[in-house]
């Protein structure tokens, strides 16, 4: 089967991310946006690895997986300070730096 | 149609089915399953891929780690509802049929210009070679992402950790 099939489901993906990223108010949900974001782009390295026959596209996925924990761990750190600090998780709210 | 186009598309409409959900849903653990739903899917189809490998670690540190530490947050912080915001008349009647057109016209471009290529065969033992590379070729950045997730551990720990005086402060409120 060809592998445009995985490609365009992959677009797909990184689209709906774009999308949640853009229109959720939500902090946390808008991290979700963006490892899904991250989620398509892996199925991209994936797919080019095995149209190439070459395996350094999983090992580069191997090095996202690893990146996307570590930022998760900080990014939801950072939720965590935001919320204690706003008593709000709504991105409207947090507008500091905004002139 | 081939068993595995059979099974592509089922996992493809769960995947897409998911991402949708996670952004329709308002409560934020709904969308965290959605998602959980979404990497589970996409371990199926990196299996179909035959990349054994990244679909188990897909599972474990994807839906098994993060996702974990995503719904512990929402728990903790009783992140409710997401609040209705009205959104302005340009967002609805221009910019969400812009977003769809985009996602057609990104999906149906990728797919052309990549129409040509197909599968090449998987030699046998192709985890035995991927570690093979990560170990030799990509030995250094392996170590550098141990530093890395090092550097995250205390990040989070210095950010989450309670600043002095604070729960005083909240008492006397």
């Amino acid at each position: 089967m060809p592998i445009s099939y995985y490609l365009a489901l992959s677009a797909v993906l990184f689209g709906l991310g774009v999308i949640g990223f853009v229109f959720k108010r939500n902090i946390i949900t808008i991290f979700m946006s963006i490892e899904l974001m991250l989620n398509a782009v892996n199925l991209a390295f994936i797919a080019f690895a095995r149209a190439l026959g070459q395996l350094q596209g999983q090992v580069f996925v191997f090095f996202v997986i690893v990146v996307a924990a570590a930022e998760a761990a900080v990014g939801l750190a950072i939720v965590i300070v935001i919320a204690r600090n706003r008593q709000s998780l709504n991105v409207e709210r947090i507008n500091l730096l905004k002139l | 149609m081939t068993p595995q186009l059979v099974i592509f598309l089922i996992l493809a409409a769960i995947t897409v089915a998911g991402a949708v959900s996670v952004i329709l849903q308002r409560e934020p653990i709904h969308s965290a399953i959605s998602l959980i739903t979404v990497m589970i899917a996409l371990a199926g189809l990196f299996l179909l891929l035959e990349s054994e490998f990244i679909a188990a670690v897909q599972i474990i540190v994807y839906a098994g780690a993060i996702m974990v530490l995503f719904v512990f947050v929402i728990m903790l912080l009783n992140a409710g509802a997401e609040e209705r915001t009205n959104m302005s008349s340009m967002a609805r009647y221009v910019g969400v049929p812009l977003a769809i057109f985009l996602l057609i016209e990104l999906a149906y471009q990728v797919g052309a210009a990549t129409s040509s290529m197909t599968a090449q065969p998987v030699a046998e033992g192709a985890t035995r070679a991927l570690s093979m590379l990560l170990f030799q070729d990509f030995v250094f950045p392996f170590e550098l992402t141990s530093i890395l997730i090092l550097i995250a551990i205390l990040g989070a720990l210095v950010l989450a950790q309670r600043s002095e005086g604070a729960p005083a402060q909240r008492a006397q409120q």
